[in-house]
C-alpha cells in the first residue's frame, strides 16, 4: 500500500553565517565559549539598545544566494517576529518576512546516476536565538539556565520548493546544499554544533495526483540520518492514517531521536500569531548591483565546477568526483596530493576508501586529522614502488592517522619494509623445500594446496614481509 | 539673583568671568530642588553626590567650553551608566544600566552636570504624568494641576527653576504638550536628528530625544551638542549639524507662515485659540506673511498615531520579562506563569492597555485592517505636510487644545487624555521638527504655540521662535512657588 503513495518534501534550512561578530552587535560569534561571555546590552535586549546591521552578513548572504543560483533583491527589509521565550531577549526575532535578500534559485542533485533540479523559493537573513540549558530534561528540570552567546548570530534561512520525493532525495539535497555553502565559504555547516539545521515539511498523496496533501512540519532534525529516518517514519505514519480513514492534521511535530518517532508539538490552531511587522529600528537595505557583481566575480570554485574539472583533468568517474568534492578541504587534499603523486585514480581510491573510513570512525573532517598530503603521497609512493604491500599500507595509514608520522619512518621503525630481494628469498625458500620433501611430492602430483602451504611458510618466516609476487615467481621456479 | 533662576547662557557668562564656580551653581540648584521638589515632585532620583563630584571635576580643568559646568536633568527613560533608570515603572524600579544613552554621554563629555532623573508617565505613555508608578508631578503654575506628559517631570522642573534644562523624549507630543502646560520651551527635533541609542523605546519610528529649556537660545545651544549621526542608531540621519545659535535673529521679514484651519477646530478652547491667533498677528507685525491653509487628512492623525505607536510599543516593551533584569516575582511555577506574574504585577494599566491594543492591531486578522491602513494614511499625511511646507517656511498652531487640567480630572476619560495629543501627533507622524513656546496665559495658566517645520530645518523653528520671544515677555513670567 505504501507504494501507491508518494511523499512530498520541502526543506527549511538554517545556516549560521561565519561572520566574526553577531548580525546586530559587535559580540563574537565563536562557538563553545563560556556561557554568556559573548553578550552585550544589545544582544541581551536591554532598554534602549538598537540593532546595527553587520554588512559582512549581508555579503555572505549574497554570496550564498549566488552559489544557489538565486536572484539577489535590489531592495530588502527586516521585520519583527514576535513571541515570548527566554532564549529570545527582546521577545522578537529580527528576520525578513516579505522582502528577503535572496530570491528564487535552484540546486541540482544526483541520485543513482539521475540528476534532479530542486527549486529554492527564497533565502532570508535573520538572527539566531540563545540556548536554554536544563538540568536533565526540559519537563523535569527544576530550573532552566539561559545562555545568550548564540543570540544574534547571523542565520540564513534557505527555503526549498516541495520538490523532493524521497528521504534519499532530501538527504542528497542537504548534502549538496552543505557542500555548496562550504565551497562558497559562508558557513562551517557543522550539524553537531548547530550551525546547519533543518526543518522538513512533509505530506503524502496517492501517486498520480497533482494536489498536495496536508503538510506537517518536522523540527529537531540534527543530522542527515535523523532527516532520513524522520521522513521515512512520518511518510509511513501519514499513509497509515489515511488508509485508516483519518485526516492529516496540519501541525508541527518534533523528531524524537531516542524513540525514533515524530511527536506532535502543536496544531495549526495552537500555532502562535507572530504579529510580523516592519522593524522600525533598521532602515530597508538597498543592494547595489556592482556589489553583487563584485561578489559574483569573487566566487570560488563551486562543487559542480570542481566535479567537471576532476572528470575532465583526471578522467575520474562522476561518482568519484562528486565524493571528492563533498567539502573544500577534502578536494584540496586531493588536489594537493595529485600535485605530488600523479596517479589520480590511486589517490582517489585511497582517499575514498581507507582514509575515509579512518576519518568516519574518528568522526573527523579531513582538515582535523593529522595526515598531510605530503605524507599521504609518500605512502602511495611506497605502494607504487612495491616497497610495502597493500595490506601493510592499510596498517601504516592507520598508524599515520593516529600519530601523524611519516610512512617511511613508520616502515623503518617497525621493520615493515617488503622483502623483494630475490637472493634473500631464495635462501629461505630452499630451506623450506628441503625440510618438507613430502609436500614437494604432493605438489608434483598436482595438489594445489601444497603450493599455498609453501607461500604460507615463506610468509611466516618473513613475518609477512615477503613480496608475494616475487615469492610466487621464485617458488614455481624452485619446485620445478 | 540666585543661580537657579538663570539660563544656560547667563550661567556660562558668569562661569567664563569666573564670578561663580560650577560647585556654587550645583549647590544653588540642589538647594532649590531640596526646597520645592516636595511640592512639584519632578524628580524620581536626585543625583546630588554625582553632581557635586562632577562639579569638582569640571573645576579642575580650566578651559571653558559650551555646556561645561552647566547642570541638566534627564527624563528617567534615558539610560545613565551607574544611575537608576526607572521609566517611572515598578518593572524597572531597581534597574541600573551599565551604559549611557548617546545623549547622556554627549552631555557628560561636554562637561555638563547631571542633577537627577525626572518623572514621566510610565514608559512615556500618557499626557499628564499621572501614570507614573511612583507619584504624579504637579504643575508649578498651579500645584493642583497636571504638568502634562509624558515629560511632565522635565517641564515642571524647568518651569520651577529646578534645572536649567532637561532632555526628554517626544513620541506624539511628550515634550511639547508639557512644555505648553508649564510655560517653557520644548523642542522635538526632526526624526533621526538626535540619537535614540540608550533611550527606552516607546514607538521607534516616532521617538525623538529633545530639549526642554527656559528660552529659545538655550534650546539652540543644546541642540547643537546632541544633534548628528550616531552609527549605533541606524535611523539617525547623516546630515551636517549647523550652528543653531546663528538662527537667533529677530528679523523675520518675509517669512511665510501657514496656520491650518483644522488645528483651530471648533471643539478647542476658545481662549487658547484666541491667544495663538494674537501671536499670529504679532508675526504679521514683525513682517511675516501669515496665511490659512487646510490639511484635511489631519482628521485621521490621532487614530492612526494610536494604531501605529501602540503596535510598535507592544513589541518594544515585550523584552521586559524580568529574566535578565527588572521585576521578578520569583513565585512562578512555570514559564507562562512567570511571564504573567513578572509583567502582570509590575506594569501599569495604561501600559497593559496599549500592549493589548498594539498586539491586537498587529495580529494576523487585523494587520491589514488597522496597521496597514494606518501606514497608508501616515504616508498621505506626510505628503500633505510636505505640500504645505513646499510653500511655507513654518506651520503654526496651538500646542494643545486646552490649558493644564486638574490632577484626576481626566482620569475617567481615556479619550480626553488621548485628545491632549491631537495637535502634536501630526509632526510626529511626518517626522518633522516641532517646538512649543510660551505665547500667553489663560486664567494664569500658560498657553503654548506650536511651530512645525521642514525635516532637518530646526533652524527655521528657532528663528521664528526667537523672534517672537524677543518681542514678547511670556517666557520671563515665573510661577509663584512661595520660595524665592
Amino acid at each position: 500500500m505504501y507504494s501507491e503513495y508518494e511523499v512530498v518534501i520541502g526543506l527549511e534550512v538554517h545556516v549560521e553565517l561565519k561572520t566574526k561578530t553577531k548580525i546586530f552587535c559587535g559580540c563574537s560569534t565563536e562557538f563553545g565559549a563560556l556561557p554568556n561571555s559573548q553578550v552585550c546590552p544589545s544582544c541581551a535586549g536591554f532598554p534602549g539598545m538598537l540593532p546595527v546591521l553587520n554588512e559582512q552578513a549581508v555579503e555572505y548572504a549574497i554570496k550564498a544566494g549566488l552559489a544557489l543560483n538565486c536572484g539577489i533583491a535590489d531592495y530588502c527589509k527586516f521585520d519583527r517576529k514576535n513571541y515570548f521565550y527566554p532564549d529570545l531577549p527582546t521577545a522578537y526575532q529580527i528576520t525578513q518576512f516579505d522582502y528577503p535578500i535572496c530570491l528564487e534559485g535552484h540546486l541540482d542533485i544526483e541520485l543513482d546516476g539521475k540528476k534532479k533540479r530542486i527549486g529554492i523559493t527564497r533565502a532570508h537573513l535573520e538572527e539566531d536565538a540563545g540556548k536554554l540549558i536544563h538540568q536533565g530534561s526540559i519537563t523535569t528540570s527544576p530550573y532552566s539556565l539561559v545562555d545568550l552567546n548564540r543570540a544574534g548570530v547571523p542565520l540564513l534561512e534557505i527555503v526549498s520548493e516541495p520538490d523532493m520525493r524521497s528521504a534519499a532525495e532530501a538527504r542528497a539535497y542537504m548534502e549538496k546544499l552543505r557542500s555548496v555553502l562550504l565551497f562558497a565559504g559562508v558557513s562551517d555547516c557543522k550539524m553537531q554544533e548547530g550551525s546547519l539545521r533543518c526543518d522538513a515539511n512533509i505530506s503524502v498523496r496517492p501517486i498520480g495526483t497533482t494536489t498536495f496533501g496536508t503538510r506537517v512540519e518536522i523540527k529537531n532534525l540534527n543530522s542527515f540520518r535523523a532527516l532520513e529516518r524522520a521522513i521515512e517514519y512520518e511518510a509511513k505514519r501519514q499513509v497509515d492514517a489515511i488508509e485508516d480513514g483519518e485526516e492529516i492534521v496540519q501541525e508541527t511535530r518534533t523528531w524524537d531521536e531516542e524513540k525514533q518517532v515524530t511527536k506532535s508539538m502543536r496544531t495549526k490552531e495552537e500555532a502562535e500569531d507572530y504579529r510580523y511587522f516592519p522593524e522600525p529600528d533598521l532602515p530597508p537595505v538597498r543592494i547595489a548591483r556592482d556589489l553583487v557583481e563584485q561578489i559574483k566575480n569573487g566566487l570560488p570554485e563551486l562543487p559542480e565546477q570542481a566535479v567537471a574539472r576532476l572528470v575532465n583533468d583526471y578522467e575520474l568517474s562522476e561518482y568519484d568526483a562528486s565524493v571528492l568534492t563533498l567539502t573544500p578541504e577534502y578536494l584540496k587534499f586531493f588536489d594537493d596530493s595529485v600535485k605530488i603523486f600523479n596517479d589520480a585514480k590511486l589517490v582517489a581510491n585511497w582517499m575514498m576508501g581507507d582514509l575515509n573510513r579512518l576519518l568516519n570512525n574518528a568522526n573527523m573532517e579531513i582538515g582535523e586529522g593529522k595526515i598531510l598530503p605530503a605524507d599521504f603521497t609518500d605512502l602511495l609512493f611506497l605502494i607504487d614502488k612495491g616497497e610495502i604491500s597493500g595490506k601493510m599500507a592499510k596498517n601504516v595509514l592507520e598508524e599515520m592517522f593516529n600519530s601523524g608520522k611519516n610512512p617511511k619512518d613508520i616502515v623503518k621503525e617497525k621493520g615493515l619494509a617488503q622483502i623483494s630481494d630475490e637472493d634473500t628469498l631464495i635462501t629461505i625458500i630452499e630451506e623450506i623445500i628441503v625440510k618438507n620433501p613430502k609436500v614437494v611430492e604432493d605438489y608434483k602430483q598436482g595438489k594445489d594446496k601444497a603450493f599455498g602451504f609453501f607461500v604460507g611458510q615463506v610468509m611466516k618466516a618473513t613475518k609477512g614481509q615477503a613480496n608475494p609476487a616475487v615469492v610466487n615467481k621464485l617458488l614455481k621456479k624452485s619446485l620445478e | 539673583m540666585s543661580a537657579y533662576r538663570l539660563t544656560i547662557k547667563q550661567l556660562e557668562n558668569l562661569l567664563n568671568k569666573r564670578e561663580i564656580s560650577a560647585s556654587e551653581i550645583v549647590d544653588s540648584f540642589l538647594t532649590r530642588i531640596n526646597q520645592i521638589d516636595d511640592k512639584v515632585k519632578a524628580f524620581v532620583t536626585v543625583t546630588d553626590e554625582v553632581a557635586r563630584n562632577q562639579a569638582k571635576q569640571v573645576e579642575k580643568s580650566p578651559s571653558p567650553s559650551m555646556l561645561k559646568g552647566i547642570p541638566y536633568s534627564l527624563k528617567d527613560n534615558i539610560c545613565t551608566d551607574g544611575i537608576k533608570t526607572t521609566c517611572s515603572s515598578k518593572m524597572l524600579e531597581n534597574f541600573t544600566p551599565n551604559y549611557d544613552a548617546t545623549v547622556a554621554s554627549q552631555l557628560k563629555t561636554a562637561g555638563g552636570i547631571l542633577l537627577g532623573k525626572l518623572n514621566l508617565d510610565e514608559f512615556a505613555l500618557g499626557t499628564s504624568t499621572e501614570q507614573s508608578a511612583f507619584f504624579p508631578t504637579c504643575n508649578p503654575w498651579d500645584l493642583s494641576r497636571v504638568p502634562g506628559g509624558s515629560s511632565g517631570g522635565a517641564a515642571a522642573a524647568v518651569a520651577a527653576d529646578e534645572t536649567p534644562f532637561a532632555l526628554a523624549t517626544d513620541t506624539g507630543g511628550s515634550i511639547r504638550q508639557p512644555a505648553s502646560y508649564c510655560g517653557v520651551v520644548g523642542l522635538k527635533p526632526s526624526y533621526g536628528r538626535v540619537s535614540r541609542l540608550g533611550v527606552m523605546a516607546v514607538a521607534s519610528s516616532f521617538d525623538q530625544v529633545g530639549i526642554i529649556s527656559k528660552n529659545v537660545e538655550d534650546s539652540a545651544i543644546v541642540l547643537g551638542r546632541i544633534a548628528g549621526k550616531d552609527y549605533q542608531d541606524s535611523t539617525s540621519l547623516d546630515a551636517p549639524v549647523p550652528d543653531y545659535t546663528t538662527f537667533l535673529i529677530t528679523d523675520i521679514k518675509g517669512m511665510k507662515i501657514a496656520y491650518p484651519k483644522e488645528f483651530f477646530a471648533e471643539s478647542f478652547d476658545k481662549e487658547v485659540k484666541a491667544t495663538v491667533i494674537k501671536a499670529l498677528h504679532k508675526y504679521e507685525e514683525l513682517g511675516a506673511i501669515v496665511e490659512e491653509v487646510s490639511i484635511p487628512n489631519v482628521e485621521y492623525a490621532l487614530p492612526i498615531y494610536h494604531v501605529l505607536a501602540a503596535a510598535e510599543f507592544s513589541t518594544n516593551l515585550a523584552r521586559l520579562d524580568g529574566i535578565r533584569y527588572g521585576f521578578n516575582d520569583k513565585s512562578a511555577d512555570n514559564l507562562t506563569d512567570m511571564y504573567l506574574k513578572n509583567r502582570g504585577l509590575s506594569l501599569g494599566a495604561e501600559v497593559k492597555r496599549r500592549t493589548l491594543f498594539g498586539s491586537f492591531v498587529l495580529s494576523a486578522d487585523n494587520y491589514e485592517k488597522y496597521y496597514l491602513q494606518a501606514l497608508k494614511i501616515r504616508n498621505l499625511i506626510y505628503q500633505d505636510m510636505q505640500k504645505v511646507l513646499a510653500n511655507y517656511d513654518i506651520i503654526i498652531s496651538p500646542t494643545t487644545p486646552n490649558t493644564a487640567f486638574k490632577i484626576g480630572e481626566q482620569a475617567a476619560s481615556l479619550l480626553d487624555l488621548y485628545n491632549n495629543d491631537i495637535l502634536t501627533v501630526t509632526a510626529s507622524i511626518a517626522g518633522l521638527p516641532a517646538m512649543s513656546i510660551p505665547c500667553g496665559f489663560v486664567d494664569n495658566l500658560p498657553v503654548g504655540m506650536q511651530i512645525m517645520g521642514k525635516s532637518l530645518d530646526e533652524g527655521q523653528l528657532i528663528k521664528a521662535a526667537y523672534a517672537f520671544e524677543q518681542h514678547t515677555s511670556y517666557h520671563q513670567e515665573k510661577p509663584d512657588l512661595g520660595v524665592n
